[in-house]
């Protein structure tokens, strides 16, 4: 079953406006056009769609918000500020079949009422950026987008917008603060992006995959869509998979699909050892080889511990220390902080710092102890989900992993001597 | 009719307007929930995260400083999950802040220390980390940044944009190390930073600041050559009784000038002295460019961060300003020509102490136009350009003065009231309204007037300039003349009207504008804390000397007819020009 990849894995496929338009695309606007907004919001609503990005917030009800809020002009935005370590998904259909997003982006405008789009694309995606680029110019001169769009009497303009970089730019309002043009820091929520986004107006923000599956919902309908895969959170998922993985890549495959399955029979076999997996890049809890039989889907994610977010499932063999791979991360989350909220900025400075001491063997047990308390109060007091994700990764990994920190911290050693124990800086 | 919202805070019913804040809400059951970026006069920024409580359904703690209250909510503000909270993020600033209390300029009154001390913090389980080791920033003869001492909590940044419409300051870099910076680092005194001194206000810790001068005071009060006289604002007087515990409003103008005679000053004089001097030339200035067709509205030049805010972002309408210069330096100017003259000391060897309720005070003290006194003597006493003084050497800020007072060990509380020394030292009741916004317009006013029209004016009180109404308009009769006036404190007031002006659609003869919020007595310099109920208290006490004095028009001061007759001849005379009046400097943004 594909309705993400099913242009990309065609032979002969390339992201022009030809190619899409043999394979049917814009059929889904064309019907779209002929249905009421409220009728769109229904079938996204029935087919149970949640946001592709790692909140997963249901996609319909968010449509909803944003077409009943008050306000207006209305705008959606596309996330494609795909910055989550680990997460590569975005990318293959932005790059390979960007159409799809532009198509659903429409829909989605015409659904709340909106006439402006924007997409915000990481800085670093440079040929994606230029396909988009293309990939717009060509609906405007078909009609696709623009005025009165296939002879209806709706009009909508998309804008592309290049990111510099932030990680934090990821997250929802830092994102549209920085689409006005301003520092990327996240905003206070409530109010949400539905009722207060983009120059402060309603606005639907969605993750480049989540517009991806539109079409498919308006041609074959949401309860079509609803059926596919786990019914906890039905539908395809790109599931990003590297690390120690015999054959990394993109693999689309529907949500009820096994961790244990996703591994061997998609990604051909662990190298070595099974140690550890991060299921959805570095901002979730680690899970270990006594998950193995989750199923990959939100909620299950969730209730075995860790986060599916974008679904970067990043693989960790034998040969890693766990306590090694905490102080990269959390070296990540410090540099990445914006430093508006005083728990992120100084939080993330001084987990990083107390990992590097025990590392170092200059940790002590207390230092554990703190750790898990700096996690919580990070997670409760946070203005974004940067710094109430960025010890989840540290944390499970001293619970899990409890001998392996407490022997570089009261042994000073490395047993796999990767961290520098006893090179005092 | 605004909807009201009923919820229920730690168990008490609450009924509060919709759009109130939780944080607010809790004040209404007398509980002031722990902050540090919250400011009642400034945005939302909810950044610290010290303002958290529990919303039931909510999963995460939410700052009430930033969350409105809703119909049914629940909260809590007190609860071992919130302390724990509280504790670690302060615990977290903490952890890079300098550990220098002993030293710091803000020892006794620092937010953050306090914040520590009240939530039982009483070890730092960060305490091996690493601290900023950032470069202080003295380029500004009025204020000093020290980044080791920022929580970047933004109150200076808003401060600056939002009350001063300035943005001398702004965050730059991101994460930890995230700072607060000028344009390009240039310092402040290289970018369009005003020097008022209300960031220092707004600061939580130590990480503003203004120039240090108290051992300047005691170095020129030790030198047996110096003779050394101070001249104390009318702002002064208002407010530093509060630095001795006395409540705001308390007027101390006698303690005051008791004390600064027993901290060794050779003459205890008073800057509003230097005040109706001021109103006799700002007003025949006035009077003279209605009656020459000179250029309109005038606006008034006593406040140094308010020229130094229109040179910067007005630059072409320098011309509205009064030439005159500030009641400071027409003291200085004086003291060491007249009065110098008077007492047959050589004005080297004088030297002028102003006590201030503001920093900016110290820029204009160091501006190169304010070396009238030097050229007055040049050809006298054929002194050389390497022999250059300033016509005021040294300023303090009401802070300032206060920590000599206590250092010297005086006891102010108890002292008994003292007068000022004559003739520098006597002043009228227009003099002391300098220090309220409205104050000089209505001095200037009282003298306007019986100068126009030869009448006695009979109701000398203008309560339609007083207050703290952002922007204030009057209008008076003189001779068939309707003067229109208005008065703005603030910069972003000022700049309001200052549009206006640059658009032609100021209908106004007389603008007044203090930089700083109630005027002089709301200054960078005044004690900490300094916020809207204390300025109208401060004010009030203002209000309570002019009564007081037996004296309230300028032209009627004594010493100041004499210093006409016997030095100066006649307001706007060529002397008077030399000595009291300036010019301005036409300045970029950065």
């Amino acid at each position: 079953m594909k309705i993400l990849l099913k242009h990309v894995e065609t032979e002969g496929y390339s992201p022009n406006l030809q190619s899409y338009l043999t394979e049917g695309g814009y059929s889904a606007l064309k019907r779209a056009l002929k249905m009421k907004p409220e009728e769109i919001i229904s079938e996204v609503k029935l087919s149970k769609l949640v946001g592709r990005g790692g909140a997963a917030f249901p996609t319909g009800l968010k449509w909803e918000f944003t077409r009943k809020a008050k306000e207006s002009p209305k705008y959606v935005v596309c996330n494609a500020d795909e910055g989550e370590p680990g997460t590569f998904k975005d990318r293959i259909i932005l790059e390979k079949d960007p159409h799809l997003i532009l198509e659903g982006m429409v829909i989605c405008g015409f659904a709340i009422g909106a006439e402006q789009g924007f997409i915000y694309i990481r800085g670093e995606y440079f040929e994606a950026y230029k396909i988009l680029k293309n990939a717009i110019e060509e609906a405007e001169k078909n009609n696709y987008l623009g005025k009165n769009i296939l002879g209806s009497n709706f009009s909508f303009k998309i804008n592309l917008y290049r990111g510099a970089g932030a990680y934090v730019c990821g997250e929802e309002t830092a994102l549209l603060d920085s689409l006005e043009g301003k520092k990327g820091q996240s905003r206070v929520k409530p109010p949400f992006p539905t009722f207060v986004g983009l120059k402060n107006k309603p606005t639907v923000l969605n993750n480049v995959e989540t517009f991806a599956n539109i079409p498919e919902i308006i041609l074959n309908g949401g309860e079509w869509f609803s059926k596919i895969g786990s019914p906890l959170s039905p539908g395809t998922k790109l599931y990003c998979l590297s690390g120690d993985i015999n054959k990394p890549g993109v693999y689309e495959l529907p949500t009820n699909i096994t961790l244990k399955e996703l591994l061997e029979k998609y990604g051909g076999g662990v190298q070595g050892k099974l140690k550890a997996v991060l299921p959805g890049g570095v901002s979730g809890a680690i899970l270990t080889t006594e998950n193995l039989d989750v199923v990959m889907d939100y909620p299950s994610v969730q209730k075995a511990g860790g986060m599916l977010g974008s679904g970067a499932v990043i693989v960790i063999n034998e040969s890693h220390c766990m306590v090694d791979l905490a102080e990269k991360c959390a070296e990540f989350f410090e540099y990445e902080s914006c430093g508006k909220c005083a728990p992120c900025r100084e939080g993330t400075k001084r987990a990083r710092e107390i990992l590097l001491n025990i590392a170092q063997g200059r940790g002590e047990l207390s230092d554990l102890k703190l750790l898990k308390e700096l996690r919580e109060v990070m997670y409760d007091t946070s203005r974004c989900g940067l710094g109430q994700a960025a010890l989840n990764l540290t944390v499970s990994a001293v619970e899990k992993f409890p001998d392996e920190f407490e022997e570089h911290i009261s042994k000073k050693k490395c047993k796999l001597n990767i961290c520098p124990v006893g090179d005092v800086r | 009719m605004t909807d009201m919202v009923n919820l229920i805070i730690d168990g008490q019913k609450v009924r509060v307007p919709a759009g109130t804040t939780v944080f607010e809400a809790a004040r209404k059951i007398n509980v002031n929930i722990p902050h540090l970026c919250y400011h009642e006069n400034l945005s939302i920024y909810g950044a610290c995260r010290i303002c958290v409580v529990e919303i039931k359904g909510r999963p995460r703690l939410e700052p009430s400083c930033a969350t409105l209250v809703e119909e049914g909510m629940e909260v809590k503000t007190n609860t071992a999950r919130i302390r724990k909270a509280r504790r670690m993020i302060v615990e977290l600033l903490l952890a890079n802040h300098p550990e220098d209390c002993f030293t710091c300029e803000r020892n006794q009154i620092c937010e953050l220390r306090k914040l520590a001390y009240d939530l039982g913090i009483r070890s730092l389980r960060f305490e091996k980390g690493r601290k900023y080791d950032y470069e202080q920033d003295f380029s500004s003869p009025a204020l000093v940044r020290d980044p080791n001492k920022c929580i970047q909590c933004s109150r200076c940044i808003r401060v600056c944009a939002e009350i001063q419409s300035v943005g001398a300051i702004d965050f730059v870099n991101r994460g930890a190390r995230t700072q607060v910076l000028t344009f390009f680092n240039k310092g402040l005194n290289n970018v369009e930073c005003t020097g008022c001194g209300q960031c220092i206000l707004a600061c939580p810790t130590g990480a503003l600041r203004p120039q240090f001068a108290v051992d300047e005071i005691w170095d020129a009060i030790s030198d047996p050559k110096k003779f050394v006289v101070v001249q104390t604002a009318p702002a002064v007087r208002a407010a530093i009784g509060e630095e001795f515990g006395m409540p705001p409003g308390s007027l101390v103008t006698g303690k005051m000038a008791a004390a600064l005679r027993r901290l060794g000053f050779d003459r205890v004089f008073d800057t509003q002295f230097g005040a109706d001097l001021t109103i006799m030339e700002e007003a025949h200035e006035l009077i003279e460019r209605i009656k020459s067709g000179g250029k309109l509205p005038m606006i008034t030049s006593c406040s140094p961060g308010w020229i130094k805010f229109i040179e910067h972002f007005f630059p072409d309408c320098l011309e509205h300003l009064s030439s005159c210069k500030s009641p400071q330096q027409m003291f200085g100017a004086i003291a060491k020509t007249y009065y110098a003259e008077k007492l047959g000391i050589d004005p080297r060897n004088m030297c002028v102490v102003s006590v201030m309720p503001c920093t900016a005070k110290k820029f204009e003290a160091k501006r190169p136009e304010m070396c009238s006194a030097f050229e007055y003597w040049k050809e006298r006493l054929n002194l050389k350009e390497e022999d250059r003084f300033p016509d005021v050497d040294i300023v303090v800020t009401t802070r300032g003065l206060a920590r000599m007072i206590k250092e010297a060990g005086i006891d102010f509380v108890n002292l008994p009231d003292e007068d000022f020394d004559e003739p520098l030292g006597v002043s009228t009741g227009a003099a002391v309204i300098f220090g309220a916004t409205g104050g000089v317009m209505e001095a200037a006013l009282r003298t306007a007037y019986e100068v126009v029209t030869g009448k006695i004016l009979e109701k000398i009180e203008f309560h339609s300039v007083r207050g703290m109404e952002a922007i204030k308009e009057a209008e008076v009769e003189l001779n068939g003349l309707e003067l229109k006036v208005a008065v703005a404190h603030g910069l972003s007031n000022a700049k309001v009207l200052l549009e206006r002006v640059q658009n032609g659609e100021s209908p106004y003869h007389f603008i007044e504008v203090m930089a700083c919020p109630g005027g002089c007595l709301g200054g960078g310099g005044q004690p900490i804390p300094t916020n809207l109920e204390i300025r109208k208290k401060r004010a009030e006490a203002i209000y309570l000397e002019d009564m007081a004095k037996p004296i309230r028009k300028s032209h009627e001061n004594p010493a100041i007819n004499r210093l006409y007759t016997e030095f100066l001849d006649k307001p706007l005379s060529e002397k008077a020009h030399h000595l009291l009046h300036t010019t301005y400097v036409r300045r970029s943004r950065y």
